[in-house]
Order: C-alpha cells, then sequence, then structure tokens
C-alpha cells in the first residue's frame, strides 16, 4: 500500500488538496483557490435550493396571501391550513398509504431481483449470460413509457389491471439496478470467489455468505434510488389504476393540477406534503446515497 | 503421466468459470421471467398490433404498412417527434455541463461547505417530475410567478412563460436540468474520487493547474461515466411526459406534446392501439439509434 492509495478510501479530496497546495508551500495560496471555488458552489447551490426554498414557504402562507403584492420571501402569518386542507381532499391519506405500500414492496423484489442478476453477470462467463446482458441493456432502450400500449394489454392479460400487482411487478426489473450491481460484483477479486470454491463452498452460498454481504451500501444505494422511482412514478400507475382507491400520490396531484381553476393552496400543500418521505429517507441514510463510491475498497 | 496431470490441472481454471450453469441459472431466473412477460411479450404483440387496426377490444385486421404509411403523412406525429428532439437537444448537454460542474466543486477540497452543497445539489432529484412541473409552473407563473416578478421588480415587461411556446419548452428544459442534477452529478462523483491520486500528484508536480488537470486527467478518466450520463438523459428526455403534463400540460395549445404524450393520447385516449404501437415502434428504433451512435463513439474514444 502507497500512500497514494491510502486517502481515496476514506476521503478523495483531502490527499489530492494536500499534493497540490504541497509544491506551492504557502497557506495563502490555498485561500486564493478557495475563494472563488466556494463562491461558484454557494452561487450554483443557491439557484438549486432556492426553488425548493420559495415553493416551501409559499406552502406556509395562506390562500389569500398566495397573490397578494408584494411578493414576500417569508410568510407573514404561517399557517398550515394548505396542508390540512390538502390532507383531507379527495383520498389524499388513502394515495399516500397506497404509493408507501407499492414502493416498499417493489423496491425490496428489485433489490433481491438485481444483486442475484448482477452477481451471475459479473462472476460466471457462458454465452447465454452474456446474450441476457445485452438483452438487459436493451430494456433501457424500451422503457415501460416507449410501449405503453402492448404493455398495458400484456398486463390486463395476465389479469393484474386495477390491481397494486399490475404496477409492481413490471416495474421489479431495472437495467439501472443489474447493472449497478454487476459493477460492482466486477471489482470484488475473481480470487475471493476462487478461495471460497477451493474451500469447498457451494455456488449459491459463495453468493449468499460472502457477496451479498459485501454489496450492502449497493443494496441500499439501489433501494433508495428504487424508492424514488416508484415513488414518483407517474404514467404507469395512472393508467393500471381505475379505482379512486388505489390512486397513488401523483396521481392525487396531478389530478389538482388538471382542474379547471387550480386550487394553489391545496396544490401547494399536497404537493409537499408527498415530498416529505423521499427527503426524510434521503435524509437519513444520506451516507449511502452520497457516499456511494461504487468501486471503494475492494480494488487491488 | 507428469505430463497429462499438468495438463489437467492447466486446462480447468480457463474451462472452470464455463463450467458453472445450474447456479446462474437460478440467479438470473426471476429476471429472465419479468424479462419475458414484460418485456418480450409486450414487445412482440406491439410489433404484431402496429400491423392492425387494433382498438383494444375485439376483433382486428391486418392492414399491411397502412399504420406507419399514415404515421409519416401525419404532422401532428411530426411536430411532436421534431419537438422530442429539439428538447432532448437543449436537455442533454445542460444537464450534463451542470452535473459536471456540481460534481467538480463538490469533490475539490478548495470549496467549503461542499457536504452541505451536495445534499442541496441533490434535492431536486427527490420530487417527482410532477411536483417539478407544479414547482416550476409556480415560479414561472405569468401574472402571479415569482420569476416574473423579480423581472418586472427591475424595471422589466412580464416575460410569457406560459403562452410562448418556445419560452415554455425553455422552462421545461431548466425544470427537468435543474430535477436530473442529482443523480449524474452523483455518478460524476463515483467516477472522480476512483480516478488514481497519484495522476493529479504527478500532473501537479510537472505544474498542470486545475483546468488542465480537469482536461487531461479527469475528463479522460471519467469518459465511460459520460457515455452513461449521455446515454441515460437521451432516453430520459425522449420519454419525457409528466414534468410537461403538470408544468404545462403539453401546451400552449398542443405546441409542446412530445411523442410520449403523443402515444398515451392516440392508444388510450383514442383506443387506436395498432397506430399508438405504430408510433411506439419509430420511437424505439430512434433510441436504438442513439445507442448505436453512443456505443460506437464510446469505443472509438476509448481505443485512441
Amino acid at each position: 500500500m502507497t500512500t497514494t492509495d491510502m486517502p481515496r478510501k476514506v476521503d478523495a479530496g483531502s490527499g489530492r488538496a494536500v499534493s497540490k497546495k504541497r509544491p506551492r508551500g504557502a497557506s495563502s495560496g490555498g485561500l486564493r483557490r478557495a475563494v472563488p471555488a466556494t463562491t461558484l458552489l454557494w452561487v450554483l447551490a443557491c439557484l438549486y435550493g432556492l426553488p425548493v426554498l420559495w415553493f416551501v414557504l409559499s406552502s406556509l402562507k395562506p390562500a389569500s396571501d398566495l397573490f397578494s403584492y408584494p411578493l414576500t420571501f417569508i410568510p407573514h402569518n404561517p399557517t398550515l391550513s394548505g396542508y390540512t386542507a390538502a390532507w383531507r381532499s379527495a383520498n389524499f391519506s388513502q394515495y399516500f398509504i397506497n404509493t408507501a405500500l407499492v414502493c416498499v414492496i417493489t423496491t425490496i423484489l428489485t433489490v433481491g431481483v438485481s444483486c442475484c442478476t448482477g452477481y451471475a453477470l459479473a462472476k460466471y462467463d457462458n454465452k447465454w449470460l452474456k446474450a441476457f446482458f445485452i438483452c438487459i441493456l436493451a430494456t433501457t432502450m424500451l422503457p415501460s413509457e416507449v410501449m405503453l400500449a402492448p404493455e398495458f394489454l400484456v398486463v390486463r392479460n395476465l389479469g393484474l389491471y386495477n390491481s397494486f400487482a399490475g404496477i409492481i411487478l413490471p416495474a421489479v426489473l431495472t437495467a439501472t439496478g443489474c447493472f449497478m450491481f454487476r459493477q460492482f460484483f466486477i471489482t470484488v477479486p475473481d480470487e475471493l470467489v476462487e478461495a471460497a470454491r477451493i474451500d469447498g463452498a457451494r455456488e449459491l452460498s459463495i453468493f449468499l455468505r460472502i457477496m451479498v454481504p459485501l454489496s450492502r451500501p449497493i443494496m441500499l444505494t439501489l433501494a433508495i434510488l428504487s424508492f424514488q422511482w416508484r415513488w414518483n412514478d407517474y404514467i404507469w400507475p395512472l393508467l393500471m389504476l381505475n379505482d379512486p382507491n388505489k390512486f397513488t400520490v401523483q396521481i392525487g396531484i396531478q389530478s389538482i393540477v388538471g382542474a379547471q381553476n387550480i386550487n394553489w393552496s391545496v396544490l401547494l400543500g399536497a404537493s409537499v406534503i408527498s415530498m416529505i418521505p423521499l427527503i426524510v429517507i434521503f435524509l437519513v441514510f444520506q451516507r449511502y446515497v452520497m457516499g456511494a463510491d461504487i468501486n471503494a475498497g475492494l480494488k487491488d | 503421466m507428469t505430463k497429462s496431470a499438468a495438463d489437467v490441472s492447466v486446462r480447468p481454471p480457463r474451462k472452470r468459470r464455463s463450467t458453472y450453469t445450474l447456479a446462474p441459472l437460478v440467479l438470473i431466473a426471476a429476471n429472465v421471467v419479468l424479462f419475458a412477460l414484460f418485456f418480450v411479450w409486450p414487445a412482440v404483440i406491439g410489433l404484431v398490433y402496429s400491423f392492425t387496426n387494433y382498438t383494444g377490444v375485439g376483433a382486428f385486421q391486418f392492414i399491411g404498412l397502412d399504420n406507419y404509411h399514415n404515421l409519416f403523412g401525419d404532422s401532428t406525429f411530426y411536430d411532436a417527434l421534431t419537438r422530442t428532439l429539439l428538447y432532448a437537444v437543449l436537455f442533454v448537454p445542460l444537464n450534463f455541463a451542470l452535473s459536471l460542474l456540481a460534481a467538480n466543486l463538490v469533490v475539490s477540497k478548495n470549496a467549503k461547505g461542499a457536504s452541505v452543497a451536495r445534499v442541496i445539489f441533490f434535492i431536486p432529484w427527490l420530487l417527482s417530475p410532477i411536483v417539478v412541473g407544479v414547482l416550476w409552473r409556480w415560479l414561472f407563473g405569468e401574472n402571479f410567478g415569482l420569476v416574473n416578478y423579480v423581472i418586472e421588480k427591475f424595471g422589466g415587461s412580464a416575460v410569457p412563460w406560459q403562452s410562448n411556446a418556445d419560452l415554455s419548452l425553455i422552462v421545461v428544459v431548466f425544470a427537468a436540468s435543474w430535477a436530473w442534477t442529482g443523480f449524474s452529478m452523483l455518478l460524476f462523483i463515483a467516477a472522480i474520487k476512483n480516478v488514481p491520486v497519484s495522476y493529479y500528484e504527478a500532473a501537479s508536480l510537472d505544474g498542470a493547474g486545475p483546468w488542465r488537470q480537469f482536461i487531461s486527467i479527469t475528463l479522460p478518466s471519467i469518459a465511460p461515466t459520460s457515455f452513461i450520463v449521455i446515454l441515460l438523459n437521451t432516453i430520459n428526455a425522449m420519454k419525457e411526459y409528466p414534468v410537461f403534463v403538470s408544468l404545462n400540460n403539453g401546451g400552449p395549445g398542443t405546441s409542446n406534446n412530445l411523442l410520449v404524450q403523443y402515444i398515451y393520447q392516440t392508444g388510450f385516449q383514442r383506443g387506436q392501439i395498432g397506430y399508438a404501437s405504430a408510433a411506439s415502434f419509430v420511437l424505439m428504433l430512434i433510441l436504438m439509434a442513439v445507442a448505436i451512435i453512443q456505443l460506437i463513439v464510446n469505443r472509438r474514444v476509448e481505443n485512441r
């Protein structure tokens, strides 16, 4: 292990910054560089953060203040009336439960199935596996949005129309998931598998007892991605679900937008409520998404 | 004797990996079934229906290439197609540049507060396309939006963000680039962190500045990731629908109806499943062409 390899695992930037400064020696050089980089970073961050901030702050205004000029950034008399109105209107609480159920089930299935497939694609090289890998890549070319009509007919013929299974099952196979696991398992040295084989471990137990635990960070990353995809799905649930009691949150929000006269107070409330679960999940599991240095620590 | 023993011990390592069939088969079984059910089957019947006048129920007749023939004479389809391509051409480079910039700033140790900024960049990606559309509609409303309010405050006149078709498209491009930055940025961060630090050390010893290091080390090293980002974003752009639906509902009028919206409307609102399937296949061919072009370009770049 050379010193250049060490910092990469812990923190990629630190080793680089130190080495950049060293030839110049002076710490003022670091400051001269820090100012423009920091400024640019925060200008960009403001561009990304302000729209959300404005949206959330607006949702705290009472309906009568939403359009009153001059517009104020901070609400004068903040209220939660928009939220309560949204929560009570239609079946929003029911939509919320439906969406959560669909997301959790799909995510568990996606992670399990993708992990198995990714491992097989990375560690075995049969010809038909390569062919299947190309097939999976082909699914990214043909997302379900592109095959709306035929896929609808297939799911209807399977008797899954207007059921949660009709949303869950077609969403389980994701090329991104298989690809992520494949990339990860390729970086796991083959010697690890070989050593386990020499010790007499069976193929599937190598996978379950060595590889699955190793891939935990990828699992969490994919779980968060998958949860996000399904939570935010719109067009497929819209087609599949007929019964208003089974609608998802996104359909609920779009039905407010689609109305003749948009009730902005309710719309803002409903939108902000729909954002909360993902933001909470993200903030809790942040390091698994942000630290997703997919090849970390496994290259020799 | 010793010779044959050597042969035996030499041969297996080469062949060993391919001798396993059962284990990989078990591992991919679930995805094979899903692939057959929700990919092959729809693709096949979609192709078949694209040669028929099927309406979703009852009997249908084969009408040969009529659907495709009509499609190329259909100006609505052409409008949707060109609008989709224009949207992709605007969205993909903007998103690429923004997310690469964000990733580099976040990784750079010179920038202070990078970990907080990284979270801020990522939050828009957590919002659903529907909510993104609502948010930007709220921001860019012609009579009530913050953006026009600020423009008027500084003496400008209200910009017709909603009633001008091109400006309306631009707003969607901004909105989508804004929303997708977090994900592309994440891919870039992972790629940049995997560039060996020793490259940068060697370069800075040779006196290369940060820009030079970025061009000569970072960009070539992350080429495979750039390829994936461009590919994913192109596909996302070609199938965009929810952001449009909630931001301007494909409007003003029908000027910003993209392909997926066109397919949705012909297939499900007018019940022309056969015709919609033909349109789907045109979209699929475009996506395949994009992928093949990018594969070739990528291979050429890697071989250089």
